[in-house]
């Protein structure tokens, strides 16, 4: 194979594992939209607050120190214990479920039956509150976040490659294993929503309200369920870009670039959020491989947007998005 | 037939109990608007109970102040003994009441098979964990009550369409179908709202059998709400009749039939 053709293939690839990483942000915001149809604009915050707990967790940080400090004059900073991560990473999935129960008690308990746009804005009013509370609680330094993944290049595939085309593929062992993850995180939903009670019952509110209360299904229980399946989708999305790049505040503003991905998957399909995702993980890579040199590069930064706004010229609804029927 | 007795047997054979679900004078307001006015009535166990009137009368109003969807301004729900308090329409259906809408609200998106489970959520115990893990009794819970479901499904001759997504049947079918969702919920008491809107002839001939089938196989208590009179005279024991929110009439179909008042408000009045 020519070595161009080689290093395309490899961009592809590298394209194919970030589009992983804003598929599972964007399978959150599919969830809740489904479910309630809330387009959650804290989806990417809620990541962010996952990270942000798991890694003061596993640190032993003690929340809310400076604020602590500061009122009692104290110097406290760390409880001085260091948590393994699979207890660290349990204990956060508990905050995140907690965390469901409140915003369902303090929030949409109050906007039922609001429309859209309200509950659009109260999603925009708890993504800043989380983002400072994240902040109060535990700090606004980068944080590095490390629970044990693999990172850095794979040395297997860039020898067997290499062996194979004379070319080694450089790809992330980070990368593989968020693939893994999010395969087996969407099987295990997808089968979850298919086969057990509540998934039926989760389906048939996303379908129709009135007619999932008259069989008996409380709203608000599955709104929690909701709102805990996508806390513990933000943090396992949390812990992939956490690990990748460090836990930082800009964390939240990947949700920006999930929009783009549910434009193209459609706001309302699972396997339309990972097929989004990818498309736009390989497309942005590859255009700015191809394309990039020949207008100055840096496309990275707008392809997405301009992806998903020829998709909302020609197909609204998004791959597979339920198509937009009115009758007259 | 003497309404007022304890229990009794109908001409064809059928037991009506006891008073299974009394309203004690509902009123309904919304802002300005008195959808109800001071309305009392009972349904007995075990009969056919139609609620009738013209448009506007108030009819969809009342069902849905019996299933929870509105709470009365004024007056108080009996069932079975007990005064209910004010409730959620999901806590009403766990009480054993189960409804079809006018204008049918079903699943489109899942298959009429999935759509019927559904009406069996109430009385699956198998918890979350256990369900997500499909550990312990999960499976086993499941497999009962897919043949209660299958059994339903047969009841309603629908096998055919078993697996096919709601959102593709025809109107008949899925009125159908939101009759056997609200049956799979086994309920003491079933609502139907309008169940022959919309239908032809040997729709409505079908679902009649069918709402008298229900009655007489599953002893299932039934109120009704229905345009049409010819139907409502032939399926029910007895009548409300309403009209602008008020309650102009209660008894046998004969009863009703020879009212003044309900004649007046179907035909209209002379003015002379």
């Amino acid at each position: 194979m020519p070595e161009q053709l080689l290093y395309a293939t490899e961009v592809m690839l590298n394209g194919l594992m970030a589009g992983v990483m804003y598929s599972l942000v964007a399978l959150g915001f599919v969830l809740i939209f489904k479910a309630s149809g809330i387009f959650n604009y804290a989806q990417g915050v809620l990541a962010l607050f996952a990270a942000l707990t798991l890694v003061g967790l596993q640190n032993g940080q003690v929340p809310f120190a400076h604020m602590i400090n500061a009122v009692f004059g104290t110097h406290v900073a760390e409880f001085g214990w260091q948590l393994p991560a699979v207890v660290a990473i349990a204990l956060t999935a508990l905050v995140m479920v907690g965390l469901a129960v409140l915003i369902e008690k303090l929030v949409l308990k109050h906007l039922v039956s609001q429309a859209p746009i309200i509950l659009f804005m109260a999603t925009i009013g708890l993504a800043y509150f989380l983002e400072g509370l994240g902040d109060v609680m535990w700090g606004a330094d980068i944080k590095k976040l490390d629970v044990g993944l693999p990172q850095g290049i794979s040395e297997t595939i860039e020898s067997v490659t290499d062996s194979l085309f004379g070319y080694g593929f450089f790809i992330d062992n980070l990368d593989i294993v968020a693939t893994v993850v999010a395969v087996v995180l969407v099987s295990a939903l997808t089968i979850f929503s298919q086969y057990s009670k509540q998934g039926r019952a989760l389906r048939a509110v996303a379908d129709d309200h009135q007619a999932a209360l008259s069989v008996g299904i409380s709203l608000r229980f599955i709104w929690v369920l909701v709102w805990s399946i996508a806390g513990f989708v933000a943090l396992v999305a949390g812990i992939m870009w956490g690990t990748k790049s460090g836990v930082q505040f800009s964390l939240s503003l990947i949700a920006l670039k999930a929009l783009p991905v549910l434009m193209l998957g459609g706001f309302t399909s699972i396997p339309g959020a990972i097929v989004g995702g990818l498309i736009i993980g390989v497309g942005e890579k590859l255009f700015d491989f191809f394309v990039g040199p020949m207008i100055g590069g840096a496309t990275e930064n707008w392809f997405a947007y301009m992806l998903a706004l020829i998709f909302l010229v020609f197909r609204p609804q998004g791959l597979f998005g339920e198509k937009i029927i009115e009758r007259v | 037939m003497n309404a007022k007795s304890a229990g009794h047997t109908t001409a064809d054979g059928r037991k009506i109990g006891g008073v299974l679900m009394e309203m004690k004078n509902i009123t309904l307001r919304f802002g300005g608007v008195t959808a109800i006015k001071d309305i009392s009535f009972d349904i007995r166990e075990g009969e056919i109970r139609a609620i009738i009137g013209p448009n506007g009368a108030g009819k969809s109003s009342m069902l849905n102040v019996i299933s929870g969807f509105y709470v009365p301004t004024e007056g108080e729900v009996w069932f079975k003994g007990y005064k209910r308090g004010p409730m959620k329409p999901y806590q009403v259906a766990r009480l054993g009441i189960a409804r079809t809408f006018q204008n049918i609200a079903l699943f489109d998106g899942m298959s009429v098979l999935d759509n019927i489970m559904t009406g069996r959520l109430t009385m699956m115990k198998s918890g979350l964990l256990s369900q997500a893990l499909w550990i312990g009794n999960a499976e086993k819970e499941e497999h009962a009550h897919r043949e209660k479901v299958e059994k339903i499904i047969d009841f309603l001759e629908i096998q055919n369409i078993r697996k096919t997504p709601v959102g593709r049947l025809p109107y008949g079918l899925k009125k159908r179908v939101e009759l056997a969702r609200a049956l799979a919920a086994e309920p003491k008491l079933l609502l139907l709202d309008e169940p022959m809107a919309g239908m032809n002839v040997e729709e409505k001939e079908d679902m009649s059998r069918f709402v008298l089938d229900v009655n007489d196989e599953f002893g299932t208590t039934i109120a009704l709400i229905e345009h049409d009179m010819g139907v409502v005279m032939d399926l029910s024991d007895r009548v409300v009749v309403m009209d602008y929110g008020k309650k102009i009439g209660d008894g046998t179909p004969d009863e009703v039939r020879n009212n003044q008042d309900v004649i007046d408000a179907y035909l209209g009045v002379a003015h002379d």
